[in-house]
C-alpha cells in the first residue's frame, strides 16, 4: 500500500516547483484536509491551472512532492485518479459523440457511477443526452464535464473554473451541486474561480495565488475577520501609512480610506491618537481583500 | 420545496454570513419552529442545504453555543437549549449590544459621561410623557 499517515489529507503538496521559463510556479506548500472545500483565487496566469494539471498527473513538477488522496504521484497515479474527479476547460470530449456516449464511457470505467444521480443532474443542468458534444455551448460543455465528474461520487473533486462563463441560472445550479458534496465528510473539493463570490460562499479555506506563489492560505472565517475598511477624517500624517496593519491608503482632502489587515480594536485607538476621527469600520469581501493584498505586494 | 434546515442567506447582506445564520437560527427558535431540546440540523446538513461553507456554519454554531441558545453533545449533534429563559436572555443580549453601540457613538461625539446620562434621562422622560414605557404597557418583566 501507499497511503501513509496523510490519508487524512485529500491533497498534500510540498516544495512544489514548475519552471516554464516565462512563468515559474514555486514554493507551493498546500494541504487540503479530507472533508473540506478549498478555493483557489488568482488572476489569469497566476498558476491555478498548473496546480490542477500537476494534481492530475498531466504535468510533472520539477521539484516537490505531490500526494492525492494519500497516493504519491507519479508512482500511484492510477490509484489517485480513480478517487478523483476533474473538470476543466482543457479536458477533451469527443465532439462527434453525444453526451450519453460519454456517460456510458465513464460508467464503464468507474464502478461508483450513480445513474439516478446522473439523471437528476442531467435534468437540473438542462442537458440533452442525445446531443453531440460538438453542438454544446460553452456553458453546456462545462455542465456536461461536471456531470461526468459528479455522478461518479469521487472522493476528491478538482474543479478548474467551474462557474466561469456560465449564465447566472446555470451558476446557481453548479454551486448547488457542489454544495451537495459538502454533506459527505469524506469528500473534498478544490476549486478555482475568477468569481471571488463563488469562492467566498463555499470555501472553508482560501488560497491566494499570485505570480506563481501562494501569497495567503487561511481558513475563510479568520481571513474575512482579519480585514477592515476604515473611513476616517483628519489631517494626514505619514506615520499612519507606517502602521503595520495598514495595507492601503486612499485620501482626498480630509477624507481618508484605510484598509487594514490583522485588524484589532487597538488600531482604532492608535488612529485616534494620530488625530483621525473614525466615521465607519466595515468588513471587506473577498474580492476587496484580494485586490488590496495583491496591490500591497501580497504581504499578509 | 424547501430543504430541511435550509436558511436563506445572502452575500449582499451587511451582516456576515455566520451572523445571518446566528440570527435565523435564533429567530426559528424564538418562533417555535425548533423547540427546546429538539435536535437541529448537523453542521454539514445546514451548510449543504444553505449552500455555505462548513466552517461558516461551525462558527455560527459556536456562537450560538456560547450564547446558550444551543448545546452540542459530542457524537450526538446539536440541540436547542432546554432553558426556558431564552427570550429574556436574547433580549438582554440585544440590550447589551445596543448599549455598546450607543456608547461607541457617544465616544465619537466625545460626550462626557454626565452628558450621556443626561441624554438618557431626557429620552426616558420624553417616552414617559408619551406613555410608551414598558411599565405602562403592563409588560411582564419579571
Amino acid at each position: 500500500m501507499t497511503g501513509d499517515k496523510t490519508m487524512t489529507n485529500a491533497i498534500a503538496l510540498s516544495g512544489l516547483r514548475k519552471d516554464y521559463g516565462s512563468f515559474v510556479l514555486q514554493d507551493i506548500d498546500l494541504e487540503l484536509p479530507a472533508g473540506q472545500v478549498m478555493g483557489l483565487v488568482g488572476v489569469n496566469g497566476a498558476g491555478k491551472s498548473t496546480i490542477f494539471r500537476i494534481l492530475m498527473g498531466l504535468v510533472q513538477p520539477d521539484a516537490g512532492q505531490v500526494q492525492v488522496c494519500g497516493y504519491r504521484l507519479p508512482q500511484f497515479q492510477v490509484e489517485a485518479k480513480r478517487q478523483t474527479g476533474y473538470a476543466s476547460e482543457d479536458m477533451r470530449l469527443y465532439k462527434g459523440k453525444w453526451l450519453r456516449w460519454h456517460m456510458d464511457l465513464v460508467r464503464a470505467a468507474f464502478p461508483g457511477w450513480d445513474e439516478p444521480y446522473a439523471m437528476q443532474l442531467l435534468k437540473r443542468f438542462d442537458l440533452k443526452q442525445d446531443q453531440p458534444l460538438g453542438r454544446f455551448s460553452h456553458g453546456q460543455r462545462v455542465k456536461a464535464l461536471l456531470l461526468l465528474s459528479l455522478a461518479r461520487h469521487p472522493r476528491l473533486l478538482l474543479l478548474d473554473e467551474p462557474t466561469t462563463g456560465l449564465d447566472p441560472v446555470a451558476r446557481g445550479e453548479v454551486l448547488q451541486a457542489i454544495a451537495e458534496v459538502l454533506r459527505d465528510e469524506e469528500r473534498s473539493v478544490l476549486f478555482s474561480s475568477h468569481n471571488t463570490r463563488d469562492v467566498e460562499q463555499l470555501s472553508d479555506t482560501i488560497a491566494f495565488l499570485h505570480q506563481g506563489r501562494l501569497v495567503a492560505m487561511k481558513d475563510k472565517e479568520t481571513f474575512l475577520d482579519s480585514w477592515r475598511r476604515i473611513l476616517c477624517h483628519g489631517e494626514w500624517r505619514d506615520s499612519i501609512a507606517d502602521l503595520p496593519e495598514i495595507a492601503s491608503v486612499r485620501r482626498n482632502g480630509s477624507v481618508i480610506e484605510l484598509r487594514a489587515r490583522e485588524f484589532h480594536e487597538g488600531l482604532l485607538a492608535r488612529l485616534n491618537q494620530l488625530g483621525m476621527r473614525i466615521s465607519s469600520v466595515d468588513r471587506m469581501d473577498l474580492e476587496e481583500i484580494f485586490v488590496t493584498s495583491i496591490a500591497a505586494g501580497g504581504r499578509q | 420545496m424547501s430543504e430541511a434546515g435550509e436558511l436563506y442567506l445572502s452575500i449582499n447582506d451587511s451582516t456576515p454570513m455566520y451572523g445571518q445564520i446566528v440570527e435565523q437560527v435564533t429567530a426559528k427558535i424564538l418562533a417555535g419552529d425548533w423547540l427546546p431540546g429538539q435536535a437541529i440540523p448537523s453542521i454539514r446538513q445546514l451548510a449543504s442545504a444553505s449552500r455555505v461553507s462548513v466552517i461558516t456554519v461551525k462558527r455560527a454554531y459556536l456562537e450560538l453555543e456560547r450564547a446558550g441558545i444551543i448545546v452540542t453533545r459530542p457524537g450526538k449533534g446539536s440541540f436547542v437549549a432546554e432553558s426556558l429563559d431564552l427570550p429574556r436572555q436574547l433580549a438582554l443580549k440585544d440590550f447589551q449590544a445596543a448599549l455598546r453601540a450607543m456608547l461607541e457613538a457617544a465616544e465619537r461625539l466625545r460626550m462626557s459621561p454626565a452628558s450621556i446620562l443626561n441624554e438618557i434621562e431626557k429620552e426616558m422622560l420624553s417616552r414617559k410623557a408619551a406613555g410608551v414605557t414598558a411599565h405602562d404597557r403592563g409588560q411582564n418583566d419579571d
